[in-house]
């Protein structure tokens, strides 16, 4: 039996299950985006048991749940069906984003509004978990041999245009209502549009038909009666999928992670550049960059997946000193000479007492403006008791940096080669995954390397990094060892072990 | 090359292990370097989820050294139903 459709049907098939995974992402990302303000609404002001909660909420969900969904709805999909199996994931995520939306705030009914919060959120990363295994076998299995690749390559653009989608929508509704609304509770629409997106998701999938591959697995009585079993249990299969962890998705999760988020935080709490500035930055680097997912998926087709992504992540063990080092000389703005500073604004003072304390803080903010159009703001903190300052010499700091013209166009253009490198890895990977295992398995097996590569290894960069930043004798760019070394082992596991065939058949 | 495999399915096996009492050191430290009370706990649980996600991790890695010392991956399969050579 052929799998192959006539191109258009196979586009259909792409735009279905695109569009779903799409705003699986969406979901994913606006609790991230939008995790500060979601804080103040839904978890009382002081810590306890609520920041307890609101850790496990964000960090339990991310690392914990994704690979947890992988092996559950990676069974059911393997036992019932592609098609059912993530249109169910696709109603669990949209439905969960939607309650977020509705959930009343800590001030209405107390500790119940973050245990909800956990709940859903714990339902989102389970989702996410069996969504994307799902869509990437399904297009593959429609896909013709020698196109797995270009065809695949289209579901790998969605988890960057899910984020675009969610900045954009965040941004808009911001803008539309005010950042004080937004605030109070503006911050809900982006969830409840997330309704919207998923009936229009269900209708057109619920229009598509079973995978053929695994349709004549079905009517042949030859489908899996214990996925997992087979999947982790059996050695020719077990050890795929070790080798598909460890030589290939381990090191795309973390260059993944370290050209789109990693970045982003880096130039914002690091390099302390304007909010809105570190935004604009990687968004469009991703605008620029995220047709090479799909040139990259096509270019794996003819020459293999083995060496494209090897490549993208020699290239982030090579490139990212470099560059983040450029980052960091760029908005070293002490280094400038006091000649080149055009404008200073009058010094502002605030004084920040701390209750049932005579001790505070008094802050002293000045905005300089330089000739090269680059502005930031100096802040001077000085300790203060009963109104006298008893700190011997101010803190200062430097933050709110607006970038020049050519520096911000520079910086575009390294995020924009970051996330390249991120297209090089991740294009070709959903193609290379699905042609590792075969199908009566195929789910289960391919979903638990791919979400313990980005949901662990690529989830855990800032927080790693962050961390190893933090030892003593630590400069900013230590933390990008974790990347560099996770990538380097990958890149050394994959070049030694893997080999650049493509399975030609994937009716298995 | 099969030489190449099998002697760094040694570095592997050890690597798993090294790699968790790293992550455990690192744990013990930064858990009392934390303030008492919400803090020390919200460390202690992020470590905790650390750590139980990074052991079968890191068991993985052990079991495949162990593969590629006995050269399993030597030959890779030519399909992936059957998993013949």
């Amino acid at each position: 039996m052929s799998n192959a459709l006539p191109e258009r049907s196979i586009f259909r098939v792409i735009g279905a299950s695109s569009l779903g995974t799409l705003i699986e992402w969406y979901d994913f990302y606006i609790f991230g985006s939008l995790a500060a303000i979601i804080g103040t609404q839904l978890f009382p002001d002081d810590a306890g048991a609520s920041a307890l909660i609101n850790t496990l909420a964000i960090f339990a969900a991310g690392f914990i749940v994704r690979p947890f969904g992988a092996l559950v709805f990676g069974r059911l999909g393997d036992l019932i069906g592609r098609k059912y199996t993530f249109l169910l994931t696709l109603v669990l995520m949209g439905g969960s984003t939607f309650l977020i939306g509705l959930i009343p705030s800590y001030k209405s009914i107390g500790y119940a509004a973050p245990i909800l919060v956990l709940v859903l959120r714990l339902v989102q990363g389970l989702a996410l978990g069996g969504e994307y295994g799902g869509a990437a076998t399904y297009v593959a299995e429609h896909a013709p041999a020698g196109k797995r690749g270009f065809f695949t390559s289209w579901i790998q653009t969605t988890a960057t245009l899910g984020l675009f989608l969610s900045l954009g929508v965040i941004v808009i509704s911001k803008n539309l209502i005010g950042a004080e609304a937004f605030a109070d509770w503006g911050w809900r629409i982006p969830f409840l549009i997330s309704i919207l997106l998923v009936v229009v998701s269900i209708y057109i999938r619920m229009r598509m038909h079973e995978s053929p591959l695994f349709s004549k697995l079905k009517s042949e009585g030859k489908v899996a009666t214990n996925p997992l079993k087979e999947s982790f249990s059996r050695k020719t299969n077990f050890k795929m999928v070790l080798l598909a962890l460890f030589g290939a998705a381990m090191g795309q999760g973390v260059i993944w992670y370290t050209g789109q988020f990693y970045a982003q935080s880096f130039l914002e709490n690091t390099c302390k550049l304007d909010f809105n500035v570190s935004r604009y930055i990687l968004l469009w680097g991703i605008a620029f960059a995220t047709p090479f997912f799909v040139i990259f998926g096509s270019l794996s087709d003819r020459i293999g997946r083995k060496w494209i992504m090897l490549l993208g992540m020699l290239g982030g063990i090579l490139l990212y000193r470099p560059i983040y080092q450029q980052f960091l000389d760029d908005t070293h703005v002490e280094a400038i000479p006091a000649t080149e500073v055009v404008e200073v604004s009058e010094p502002v003072t605030e004084i920040k007492t701390i209750s049932g304390s005579n001790l505070g803080l008094r802050l002293r903010k000045q905005s300089f403006h330089l000739a090269s159009g680059m502005s930031y703001l100096k802040t001077e903190t000085d300790t203060i008791e009963s109104g006298q300052v008893i700190s011997r010499e101010p803190h200062v700091g430097y933050s709110d940096k607006k970038l020049s013209d050519p520096v911000f166009w520079k910086f575009v253009a390294l995020v924009f080669v970051q996330v390249l490198l991120v297209t090089m890895v991740y294009g070709p990977i959903a193609a290379f995954l699905v042609e590792l295992f075969p199908t009566r398995i195929r789910y289960t097996s391919m979903s638990l390397p791919y979400h313990i590569g980005n949901g662990v290894f690529g989830g855990l960069v800032p927080f790693i990094a962050t961390l190893i930043a933090s030892f003593p004798g630590a400069t900013p760019l230590s933390g990008l060892w974790y990347p560099i070394a996770i990538a380097a082992l990958s890149f050394v596991i994959g070049a030694v072990y893997l080999n650049n065939r493509q399975e030609e058949n994937v009716n298995d | 090359m099969d030489v190449i495999k099998k002697i760094l399915g040694v570095v592997w096996i050890v690597l798993g292990p090294a790699a968790i009492i790293f992550l455990a050191a690192q744990a013990y430290e930064k858990i009392n370097l934390a303030a008492e009370g919400a803090e020390r706990t919200n460390t202690a649980l992020q470590w905790g989820i650390i750590l139980f996600i990074f052991l079968p991790i890191c068991t993985g890695l052990v079991i495949f050294g162990y593969y590629a010392l006995r050269g399993e991956y030597n030959r890779l399969p030519a399909d992936s139903a059957s998993g013949k050579n």
